[in-house]
């Protein structure tokens, strides 16, 4: 392009660099680059708890794509719906490989996402000022948690329809409202041809649509407070001259390079699934749901996937339908208060006391177990006992926050991120 | 090898259950197994052995196809997968179609199935994948004689399954032996072995080869596409692993600087 070279004497850089100008006069494209991206600055200490946010990113992206490309194929009918499933794996041009990248992307989004919240309480990143960020992180994993759930009636195997049958019913637990509800919800008496539709809508529009646009919102107001690090040391209270701060480093071109390695290696483990173990023993597309669903035959154990089974052993723990269904509930509302739970003014476990550490451990096993427990089959009175013993252990970890954060006795915080370099 | 993957998780999980229970101070539970068959044994199935799957495709469609179909299996795609010619495909095994284009589907309406059987024959394209292919392959080899059913024979893997033993002339017909064993505190009666009552025409050893064979070509049609996802994984990672190591030193590179 020596005509483009020629062009470029006595104005500024090149033609591409007076194409850029010619945006930025209409459209702010590199402001918004130096804010979001080259003149982003994040600690340089981060470690590898640091790159769940972006590996979410990269599966919101892959479920996305993925979901467009089934749409094609896929059939939302209570009559159709299981033959084109089985259509796409066998008939489609790489249709299974769509598929199955779907199936364990939507277990890998929880996978991730659990990761990305553990990392936010282990240093403490829904602290002030991140309550906002925290809040909608938490609806983020919310409007996650409904579109999995809606997602996964629509291969309409026997474990997609006896799973969305539970699950909507539980809504027939709340007073008065409830069985009204539950018709509203399923549009039906029973899960039918119906619900199945307004599910698919919801799947591929609605939900995506509000997952987008809360991510947006997350990432600005991530950009707002700026990124925390494994010492919950705020940088921007340590500038340089230069108005960087000292313990920075800009996005790109330094957590750019470093997360391309992340995802490369998630894109190894991924890959690993996908091809080697797509059902990943039961656990991402479970064997029940290779049969159609059949409303007449109820399967001997109903279980949802791996990631609702924390929620779904406390539903279980408690006798009342009613209250197993609001402790549930309350189960994941109170995660969002944790910003006003939490009273110790140290964000990073790395300076925190006993009783916080002791606290998130027990919090951690109990959710584990919990997880586990709630994948066995009920009748065995041993796992309903050990989930009464785990619930208490999780709502322990909320409801007696207060007391315990406020007498921790903490270590001293530096004045500046630990971070030792590459010698 | 899911399935095996499967017990291995189950062995470890019941491990840690047991551990729960000792830490809890409760007492240790009575884990019972389910039905009165212990373990299932292993089918031993290869889906990369061709010459396994072309004999299971024979007997599927001797044995099998009579009641069950395959809805989701193209004959044709039996042909390329199976290394036989479409002639070959259309002489030996379309009984119950026309094209190699169809699918394998049968005659029998499901109306007439549930009047007859009780339940219309499931189809079989995922079978190996809901039920696995172990459970299909000890299915198969328990009938055992039991007047008190319909068709004079009973399942020990499926008990009071609706389909009679249509593979009684290989494998003869056995009756169930049981034995008395005390379990809390109380006599209970399991299983115990089989006893060959009359001959089939197959060796024991030749039937369960027969059964596997079978089985491995149900496992098979329920994810056709298994081999092919394998080895074009093996050229993603490999591609992967590379561009992890071009990240890595772009990684280096870009970070020599931060002190």
């Amino acid at each position: 392009m020596s005509t483009a070279r020629t062009g470029t004497v006595g104005t500024r850089g090149s033609r591409s660099a007076r194409f850029i100008d010619w945006i930025d006069e209409r459209f702010p494209l590199t402001a918004m680059m130096k804010e979001h991206v080259t003149e982003y600055y994040a600690a340089k200490n981060f470690n590898f708890w640091y790159v769940f946010g972006v590996l979410a990113l990269v599966v919101l992206v892959l479920q996305f794509v993925t979901g467009i490309f089934l749409t094609m194929n896929y059939k939302p009918s209570a009559d159709g719906a299981f033959t084109s499933v089985e259509y796409i794996m066998r008939e489609v041009d790489w249709g299974w490989l769509i598929r199955y990248m779907h199936s364990t992307g939507a277990s890998m989004f929880f996978v991730v996402v659990y990761l990305h919240m553990f990392r936010a309480l282990m240093y403490g990143s829904y602290k002030t000022p991140r309550e906002l960020l925290w809040v909608v992180g938490m609806l983020i994993y919310l409007a996650l948690m409904a579109e999995a759930f809606m997602g996964y009636l629509l291969p309409w195997g026997q474990m997609s329809y006896w799973g969305a049958q539970v699950i909507v019913s539980l809504f027939g637990a709340i007073p008065v409202v409830g069985s009204g509800l539950v018709e509203w919800i399923r549009g039906d008496y029973f899960i039918s041809d119906i619900t199945l539709n307004r599910f698919f809508a919801l799947h591929v529009t609605a939900v995506p649509l509000a997952l987008l646009l809360l991510v947006v919102v997350h990432i600005l107001a991530l950009h707002t407070t700026g990124s925390l690090n494994p010492d919950g040391i705020e940088i921007k209270e340590k500038k340089g001259a230069d108005g960087i701060p000292l313990d920075g480093v800009a996005f790109h071109p330094y957590h750019t390079s470093k997360d391309l390695v992340a995802i490369i290696i998630f894109a190894i483990v991924f890959a690993a699934v996908v091809f080697f173990a797509p059902e990943m023993g039961g656990f991402f597309l479970e064997h029940a749901n290779f049969e159609p669903a059949n409303m007449l035959k109820t399967p001997e154990h109903i279980a949802p996937v791996w990631y609702f089974t924390p929620f779904y052993a406390i539903l279980r723990a408690v006798p009342s339908k009613g209250w197993g269904a609001f402790l549930m509930f309350l189960a994941i509302v109170l995660l969002f208060f944790l910003p006003w739970l939490d009273r110790c003014k140290v964000k990073s476990i790395r300076y925190r006391g006993w009783q916080y550490k002791a606290a998130l451990a027990m919090f951690t096993v109990s959710f584990i177990a919990l997880g586990y427990l709630g994948l066995q089959p009920a009748t065995e009175k041993l796992y309903v006992y050990a989930a009464r013993f785990f619930a208490v252990l999780y709502f322990g970890f909320f409801l007696l926050m207060p007391l315990y954060t406020s007498r921790e006795r903490t270590k001293p915080v530096p004045e500046r991120v630990v971070y030792h370099g590459h010698e | 090898m899911d399935r095996q993957s499967v017990d291995h998780h189950s062995v470890i999980w019941h491990s840690v259950t047991w551990l729960l229970a000792i830490w809890l101070g409760i007492s240790t539970p009575v884990l019972a197994s389910e039905g009165g068959a212990g373990p299932l044994a292993f089918a031993n199935n290869d889906v990369a052995n061709i010459a396994s799957l072309q004999r299971g495709v024979r007997n599927f469609v001797n044995y099998c196809q009579g009641c069950h179909s395959a809805k989701y299996v193209r004959y044709n795609q039996l042909a390329r997968d199976l290394d036989m010619s479409e002639d070959q495909v259309i002489k030996n095994l379309m009984f119950a179609a026309a094209k190699p284009t169809e699918t394998m589907e049968i005659a029998m309406r499901s109306a007439d199935a549930q009047r007859w059987f009780g339940q219309a024959p499931p189809d079989l394209s995922l079978m190996a994948r809901a039920k696995g292919a172990d459970y299909i392959y000890n299915f198969l080899r328990t009938f055992y004689l039991d007047p008190s059913r319909p068709n004079g024979v009973n399942n020990l893997i499926l008990p009071n399954a609706s389909m009679p033993h249509v593979l009684w002339e290989l494998q003869g017909l056995q009756k169930a032996e049981y034995k008395e064993v005390e379990h809390d505190g109380a006599q209970h009666e399991v299983f115990s072995k089989f006893e060959q009552v009359s001959p089939g025409s197959l060796s024991p050893e030749k039937y369960d080869e027969f059964v596997r064979d079978t089985v491995n070509f149900l496992a098979y049609i329920a994810e056709p596409m298994k081999l092919e996802r394998q080895r074009i994984g093996i050229l993603v990672i490999a591609f992967l692993l590379v561009f992890a190591l071009f990240a890595y030193l772009l990684k280096l590179e870009i970070w020599k600087d931060v002190k």
